[in-house]
């Protein structure tokens, strides 16, 4: 949960898009490269508008395609420019094949990624197909629930990124957040400059009088060295995140960690669940517990690298636990958050720890409402179960019509 | 012939894909040749044209100048001699021994 | 250009050691292009490929000068990023140097898969230099048709058979397709014409905006000849008129290279295995479409050139 202890900036009224925007043109990245996709778009058009007038040193290259969006921010990265973009749904499938590279060529550059469902059928709403797909490519992926926290997590992006040397995306839902206005606060321009500090690569390529070659062929001798490095950034980067988390409290006062407990102290029934829908979700809670349920809620917010030591260690005292996706794999067995949250748990299976009962459910996909009547459908099966009633099929899928 | 080569380890490698400028000078190819190239310094009218289209960087050069072959990375591949002027004929092609 | 023997004083850029096939000319274009960079620093990017593969087995790396690579269809949108980021830190006074770039490609990556991201990197006149290599085939897979492949030609998709004679089309003018983004300066070349190459290199990263060459680069083994034959193969297919020598310069068409006499395109082919079948008497009725065609093509830019046709 957000508390503000105490407002430094503006509060404004602003819609996702434009506060992520807003946090690009404090931190005033060299490059930004781009291509227009709804509902990403506005990101983009309001950062050229930034750089037209002057606003920001940025050069912009408005690209014919993601996939040169992504080569191109690759390129100015490695060539020791401070690089942003943006983009949503087919045009981060358009960037696939770059999304590995940039993190194996180790470039800290970073996205917004506006989640929008995948086609086909086409569709221009918001689910988080998009990322989920994108979840083994070496991306730090931060979610946010609401446009605070997308502007607060784009603050903070540079710094994280910078520091483990791996690209960083930060999500919000498409339309939900991404063009909703919300109250935001707004921080001065200068904190977060200071915040974002300046970029300083130890070896980049206009670096003329120390040349390399970046992006040579790796074969079976070297090829494994590198990808373990990677592994290996990943494995270590939890603390640097906490890190970069603790100085935003400490400088701006909003206070953020791998995942938001709400409710969790006593909590016997959970949902595990990412981005806005955690909202109407906490309502229900709020609701359950006025009744005496003890209820709870985890709204993952790191999802990559995935904390699994510490949800297994949270998860472990609670009776029932539906993990939400708002994305499905296709693979027949479980939804991407809830195959990672399973996998988490069975450490605790491993060490002879407690373990709930979990369930899975597949919601919201291309934009679909999920509403108050949903989550307490969802809350009273897991106290069924909780009961001993039956868990039935552990993988359901929640207002659509079969 | 491979270079003797250190591999390092994933901490001793720098982070990322990075390789430093012109390490394949360390890497010898001459190995590939089944004829070599042979230089007659006598012959030669220094018109530099062997140099400018050897694909291997091997025709050694020293103050502008042609002063051999570079063995160790040369292929063997007798560009060099076909475009050395017919009537000079400064680079013939003799067989590898083994 | 300087005289060759101003130009070897220089440093060498590109080292020995790499690992292209023996007698393959990409090791001779990475090296005349670099040379014909002159003094001012370059930063080189290539798509995925021959000349990349070779040059860049990890720990050896064949360039003396910045180097990267990141994918197959790219090379120009990664070099536009670079570019960029030059102009970007430039302007702020992060960096001093004056630097320019050159793209390199094979026809693979800049005729097919590369095409939009060098048509997009062209069009935004990102001031870079783009090279293709163009050895007509997918060589770095095992010699697969491309679209720079020419009518009738053998490659491993488009074989010769029982009922096929090779690739049935002719293949795309990419250097009119360049020629026709209005950029200050395209060039056409072959390897064997040294002079001609470097010269239109020092030309290209002189003028404000982005360039193209297209040079043609004879594969021993796609194409099937003896290795030594590299560059007498790049003159046979400007010889031929197969492969015409001129350069686009702010749209005006200029032959740079007018042959003596024009050779049949037989002269071309005939030390080549991939032509080898064309050769047989049932195919004689194709072998004269190509003649017809290269003599069409041929006078359409002499047309271009404003030249008389070879007496």
């Amino acid at each position: 949960m957000i508390k503000t202890t105490y407002a430094k900036g503006k509060v404004v009224a602003k819609t996702g898009n434009e506060v992520m925007a807003e946090a690009m043109r404090q931190i005033a990245p060299d490059v930004v490269a781009a291509y227009p996709i709804t509902p990403a778009t506005e990101i983009v058009q309001i950062f050229s508008q930034f750089v037209a007038d002057g606003l920001v040193p940025t050069e912009f290259v408005a690209v014919e395609s993601e996939h040169s969006a992504m080569s191109a921010c690759i390129g100015a990265c490695a060539a020791g420019a401070r690089t942003m973009t943006g983009t949503s749904s087919q045009g981060l499938a358009l960037m696939w094949e770059m999304l590995y590279i940039a993190a194996g060529l180790r470039l800290p550059l970073v996205m917004a990624v506006i989640n929008r469902a995948l086609s086909a059928p086409i569709n221009i709403h918001g689910d988080q197909s998009d990322t989920m797909g994108a979840r083994d490519a070496g991306w730090i992926q931060i979610y946010s629930e609401n446009s605070q926290e997308a502007y607060d997590n784009m603050v903070q992006s540079t710094r994280i990124a910078e520091k483990l040397q791996l690209p960083t995306m930060i999500t919000t839902d498409g339309f939900i957040i991404s063009h909703c206005m919300e109250v935001v606060e707004i921080l001065p321009d200068e904190d977060v400059k200071k915040f974002a500090g300046e970029f300083k690569p130890e070896r980049y390529l206009l670096d003329i009088k120390r040349p390399y070659t970046l992006g040579a062929i790796d074969l079976q001798d070297y090829y494994f060295e590198h990808r373990f490095q990677l592994a290996d950034a990943m494995n270590n980067a939890i603390p640097v995140i906490l890190e970069v988390a603790q100085d935003f409290y400490k400088t701006f006062g909003r206070k953020y960690d791998l995942y938001e407990k709400y409710c969790m102290d006593d909590a016997e029934v959970a949902l595990v669940i990412i981005g806005s829908a955690a909202g109407t979700a906490k309502v229900v809670v709020d609701d359950l517990r006025s009744k005496g349920v003890k209820a709870g809620l985890i709204k993952i917010r790191v999802f990559r690298p995935f904390p699994a030591k510490q949800l297994a260690a949270d998860l472990a005292k609670l009776k029932v636990v539906a993990v939400m996706d708002r994305a499905d794999s296709c693979s027949g067995a479980g939804a991407p958050l809830y195959t990672d949250v399973t996998a988490a748990l069975y450490s605790n299976a491993n060490a002879g720890l407690p373990l709930p009962k979990v369930v899975d459910y597949v919601y919201g996909l291309g934009g679909r409402d999920i509403d108050l009547d949903h989550f307490h459908e969802v809350f009273a099966r897991l106290e069924k179960i909780k009961a001993g009633g039956p868990i039935g099929p552990v993988v359901e899928y929640i207002n659509v019509r079969k | 012939m491979k270079a003797e080569e250190h591999k390092l380890t994933a901490k001793e490698l720098p982070v990322g894909d990075i390789l430093e400028a012109g390490t394949a000078v360390a890497f010898k190819t001459g190995a590939w040749r089944s004829i070599r190239p042979v230089w007659n310094a006598q012959k030669c009218i220094q018109c530099m044209i062997c140099w400018i289209s050897c694909p291997d960087t091997s025709i050694i050069v020293k103050d502008g100048k042609v002063t051999g072959i570079n063995y160790d990375h040369c292929k063997g591949c007798g560009i060099c001699a076909v475009e050395c002027p017919k009537k000079v004929c400064a680079i013939t092609m003799e067989a590898e021994k083994k | 250009m300087a005289s060759l023997k101003e130009l070897a004083k220089r440093p060498e850029s590109f080292t020995g050691g790499h690992r292209l096939c023996t007698g393959c000319g990409a090791g001779t274009i990475a090296r005349q292009a670099l040379f014909a960079a002159g003094d001012k620093p370059v930063v080189v990017t290539s798509a995925t490929g021959c000349l990349e593969v070779a040059s860049t087995i990890f720990p050896f790396s064949a360039w003396n000068v910045p180097f990267f690579h990141s994918a197959f269809e790219n090379s120009a949108a990664s070099c536009s990023g670079i570019e960029t980021a030059y102009r970007s830190l430039k302007k702020q006074g992060k960096i001093a140097d004056d630097i320019r770039f050159i793209a390199f490609g094979g026809d693979g990556g800049t005729y097919d898969i590369g095409l939009q991201s060098l048509s997009g990197a062209m069009e935004r006149r990102h001031k870079m230099l783009y090279i293709c290599y163009n050895n007509e085939a997918y060589m770095n897979t095992g010699i697969q048709r491309s679209g720079a492949t020419p009518r009738g030609a053998h490659t491993t998709t488009a074989p010769t058979g029982k009922v096929k004679t090779g690739k049935d089309q002719n293949r795309k003018d990419l250097t009119a397709i360049m020629a026709a983004h209005d950029i200050p300066y395209v060039g056409q070349t072959a390897v064997g014409y040294w002079n001609d190459f470097m010269t239109k290199v020092q030309k290209a990263l002189e003028v404000d905006g982005p360039s193209f060459i297209n040079i043609i680069q004879p594969c021993r083994l796609g194409w099937g000849y003896k290795p030594e034959d590299t560059m007498v193969l790049g003159r046979l297919a400007v010889e031929t008129c197969i492969w015409p020598v001129y350069e686009v310069v702010n749209g005006e068409y200029k032959l740079n290279i007018k042959p003596k006499e024009k050779k049949p395109v037989t002269e071309f082919m005939k030390h080549q295995v991939r032509f080898k079948h064309l050769f047989k008497p049932e195919n004689q009725t194709l072998l004269n479409e190509i003649q017809v065609e290269v003599d069409q093509r041929w006078a359409k830019l002499l047309r271009l050139c404003n030249e008389q046709p070879i007496a």
